[in-house]
């Protein structure tokens, strides 16, 4: 009766995934912000952040999941979360290459961990911090991942067949190009994709019964659902085939009993009964009282293990942090590469000699002010993938431990571009809030700061202007300076700090010309001109 | 949207193109000057719209034919470097390489491509500009130039500072290269015109910008693939805050054209409608002593047009 469910679910949750994936995979901005940002309204977590911090505006996704948690509870993680998807997948993997008969069996659930992983998720909002947010929200990390391990192998696939596609002439497809995001920043993905693939490979959805807090709360509320599934016990034989195939762990045969607080309602078990005593039931009921007397129920050791080791995992990624800092002050050198013109040996520039002395790193325009982003951004890295500049790239210590992998304005790798408010209309948390094109404009996220003793033009005395030729306002202009060539100088209340004169600084290996965060934005003025002198062209002038 | 009929396109373009497939850099050398047929060193247009300037300059230079020969390739060097919009001036006049588009086409010519290094995202640089659409709708393709990959190492044999560079594959390959420039002032080189757009098909700029960006710019003049066909566009001109522009109230409609086969002696006359003199302009003065062309205009046979 109810066999439908399940291959609908499959169907759905399939759409979810794939769709999610290619949203941050997506290099030809093939999918538009509109549907974008429709499209991640729907994740739990994003969604709450963005209900706490831009109430007015919001896109009540999250109201409409708990709706469907107190109808059919959490269906959430099978249908749309794409890392609980993520780790079905991994587990029909490991279905088919283990082949084991006994694939799963009913386990205690792990409350102390899961309530307190929630718990300490909460607090920390309340008092104002994201970082537990940031680092276990389930969409968030599968956002992570595809950003950082999946785009770029699909990206080298990509330049591989244009490249030997455009050597026949073909231009069907072209090359792409992003920063590569530094090896600092990918330890603590790569540990949670190692974690959650593990899990998921061994336990099913432990990982949800445990570490995810969203996982949790919707689990509590739907203790509350008016619809849950639960066994029949007249028609139950004790098969025992529901419990093998529950991949929360939460059917015990024994006392025909269902944990619907960890059931993630993949509805596998409605088909695989026998005898169709496994169904939705209103408020889980018609269901006479399980007669069976309750026996100790054996547990085995594996799930604590897991938790030990998962939470030495954590502790170590958590601790490990303060190592990397001097990692991350390195990076800044490491992307200041000597790559001219590979072996001309004809004079160079001298090099420049003074360090960018900067403050504060830039927020993106719409994030308000560095704090405020630093509370609400949980670091899915989607406005990273999707930045026609590559100018967002994700932070290592720079905000500090409470910014951790949050994306900031990195002018080494490009630059923001003046006409695109492409960030602000997808952040799906409401940390980088949508700007009209005329807000855009004035945003001024920091500013121009000009090194002379580092320029070109002062050091060779020849002709440069790279950052006064890519300034979209002209903030950074060309004066005249001694010798007939003119050197940049910077209008401070017209710049908006989009880094392009710093992007394009020749100079090596410190720039000329960098942006100075704004920790505060502020509206920059917008540039004023004089009537333009409009030349005769009625005569030849030759 | 655009884009995925990009992408039809050219699937379908694709299976001809592998079919009549380039065939290495043999054209590099083999590339035959126009044998121009007519006593004009420089034709300069104005006071029509930029279809008609074209036309009656490219008229004066022996037609279309005298450039492009039948079942050629046609490679066009306009600027798509900025995303503005085509009444801000930042870019070549879509209408105008349409129009060129279609008269390569006319005169036989097998393909036609236009492709930019551009400043700001290449896509958005080309879609905002106009002049993707006015490409395709000529019938001709935009191809990418937005990686290392397209760029071939090539000698400039006679640079003083620029000794080599990376160029784009489609300016080696194609049988006929013509620039197609916008005058524009210009904060770094003062003012861009034909030898300033070239720092469009090459890889590494940042290289000239620190080497002596006049000197690096003259030097690349002196490359040995020069376009064969040079047309300015000075129908509306960007006269401050170049190359990106501010806003339309830095554009006068100067409404004129100028077309040649020496790159400096076309740079000199677009130098002149833009008020300054030839010799105040580093990169200008630097390739005509370099030999590059002439921007002595005295000493050259110009046709003036009005239209």
């Amino acid at each position: 009766m109810q066999n439908h469910l399940k291959p609908f679910r499959v169907i759905i949750s399939l759409f979810f995934l794939i769709v999610a994936a290619l949203i941050f995979i997506d290099f030809r901005e093939v999918f538009s912000e509109s549907f974008i940002s429709g499209f991640l309204s729907l994740q739990f977590g994003p969604s709450v952040i963005r209900f706490i911090h831009i109430a007015g505006i919001t896109l009540f996704g999250f109201i409409f999941i708990l709706l469907i948690t107190l109808l059919f509870g959490r269906v959430y993680c099978s249908t749309i979360c794409p890392l609980g998807i993520f780790q079905d997948v991994v587990s029909w993997i490991s279905k088919k290459v283990r082949r084991r008969m006994r694939p799963y069996r009913y386990a205690l659930p792990k409350n102390l961990l899961r309530y307190s992983l929630l718990g300490l998720t909460i607090i920390f909002l309340l008092f104002g911090s994201i970082l537990l947010m940031n680092l276990l929200d389930p969409y968030s990390n599968f956002g992570r991942f595809v950003t950082y391990f999946v785009r770029p192998v699909a990206a080298w696939i990509n330049n591989t067949l244009a490249g030997t596609l455009s050597s026949m002439g073909v231009y069907t497809l072209y090359r792409v190009s992003f920063p590569s995001i530094q090896w600092e920043i990918m330890v603590f993905p790569a540990l949670m994709l190692g974690l959650v693939i593990w899990l998921s490979y061994r336990y099913g959805r432990l990982y949800c019964n445990t570490v995810c807090p969203v996982g949790t709360l919707l689990g509590f509320l739907s203790k509350f659902s008016i619809f849950r599934i639960a066994i029949e016990n007249s028609g139950c034989t004790n098969c025992a085939r529901c419990e093998r195939i529950c991949k929360s762990s939460c059917i015990d045969f024994k006392t025909n009993e269902i944990d619907f607080s960890r059931c993630v309602g993949c509805m596998n078990c409605l088909n695989i009964c026998p005898e169709n005593a496994i169904k939705y039931y209103f408020k889980g009921r018609p269901v006479p009282v399980a007669v069976t007397e309750s026996e100790p129920v054996e547990q085995s050791g594996a799930p604590d293990n897991t938790k030990r080791s998962f939470l030495i995992v954590m502790a170590a990624s958590l601790l490990g942090f303060n190592k990397f800092v001097s990692a991350a002050e390195q990076q800044g050198r490491r992307l200041r590469r000597r790559k001219n013109n590979g072996s001309n040996e004809v004079q160079m520039s001298r090099p420049s000699t003074i360090p960018e002395n900067r403050q504060y790193p830039v927020s993106p325009p719409g994030s308000v002010s560095i704090e405020k982003f630093n509370k609400a951004c949980t670091a899915c890295g989607v406005c990273v993938t999707k930045c026609p500049g590559n100018v967002l790239q994700p932070s290592f210590l720079e905000y500090g431990l409470a910014g951790f992998m949050q994306p900031r304005m990195d002018y080494l790798s490009g630059f923001c571009n003046f006409d695109c408010t492409t960030c602000g209309e997808i952040c799906p948390t409401g940390a980088i809030k949508p700007l009209t094109i005329e807000k855009k404009h004035v945003a001024q996220v920091g500013v121009a700061v000009f090194i002379m003793e580092n320029c070109v033009v002062f050091i060779d005395h020849t002709d440069c202007g790279a950052c006064s030729e890519h300034c979209p306002t002209k903030a950074v202009d060309m004066v005249p300076f001694t010798g007939g060539v003119t050197i940049p100088e910077v209008t401070e209340n017209i710049c908006i700090g989009c880094g392009a004169c710093e992007y394009a600084c020749p100079t090596e290996p410190y720039k000329a010309i960098y942006v100075e965060g704004n920790p505060v934005h502020v509206e920059a003025d917008r540039p004023e001109h004089e009537e333009l002198e409009r030349p005769d062209t009625e005569e030849f002038p030759f | 949207m655009k884009r995925r009929e990009f992408i039809r396109k050219s699937v379908g373009a694709g299976i001809v193109g592998s079919a009549l497939s380039f065939a290495g850099y043999n054209k590099l050398f083999g590339a035959e000057m126009p044998d121009s047929g007519t006593p004009y060193d420089l034709v300069a247009v104005r006071g029509g719209e930029p279809e008609i300037m074209f036309d009656r300059a490219i008229e004066a230079l022996g037609g279309m034919g005298n450039f492009v020969k039948s079942g050629q390739t046609v490679v066009l060097k306009p600027n798509m470097s900025w995303d503005v919009p085509p009444e801000r001036a930042a870019n070549t006049n879509p209408g105008l390489v349409k129009h060129i588009v279609k008269k390569c086409y006319e005169a036989g010519a097998s393909q036609v491509y236009a492709f930019d290094n551009t400043c700001d995202n290449w896509i958005r640089s080309y879609r905002n500009s106009g002049v993707e659409e006015a490409v395709k709708e000529g019938g001709g393709r935009v191809l990418p130039g937005n990686t290392e990959d397209y760029y071939k190492d090539v000698k400039v044999e006679q640079g003083r500072r620029l000794t080599e560079a990376k160029v784009h594959e489609l300016v080696l390959n194609s049988d006929v290269y013509i620039n197609i420039p916008v005058l524009k002032h210009h904060s770094s080189s003062r003012i861009t015109i034909c030898l300033k757009n070239l720092m469009g098909i090459v890889w590494d700029r940042r290289f000239w910008h620190t080497n002596d960006l006049h000197q690096c710019i003259a030097d690349f003049g002196t490359w040995e693939r020069k376009p064969d066909l040079n047309i300015v566009d000075a129908y509306r001109v960007m006269m401050r805050n170049g190359p990106r522009g501010v806003s339309v109230d830095d554009v006068s409609e100067m409404k004129s054209l100028i077309a040649s086969t020496d790159m400096v002696a076309a740079d000199a006359a677009a130098t002149r409608l833009f008020g300054l003199e030839p010799e105040e302009v580093g990169h200008i003065r630097i390739a005509h002593e370099m030999g590059v062309g002439n921007m002595k205009l005295d000493q050259l046979n110009i046709s003036r047009i009005t239209v």
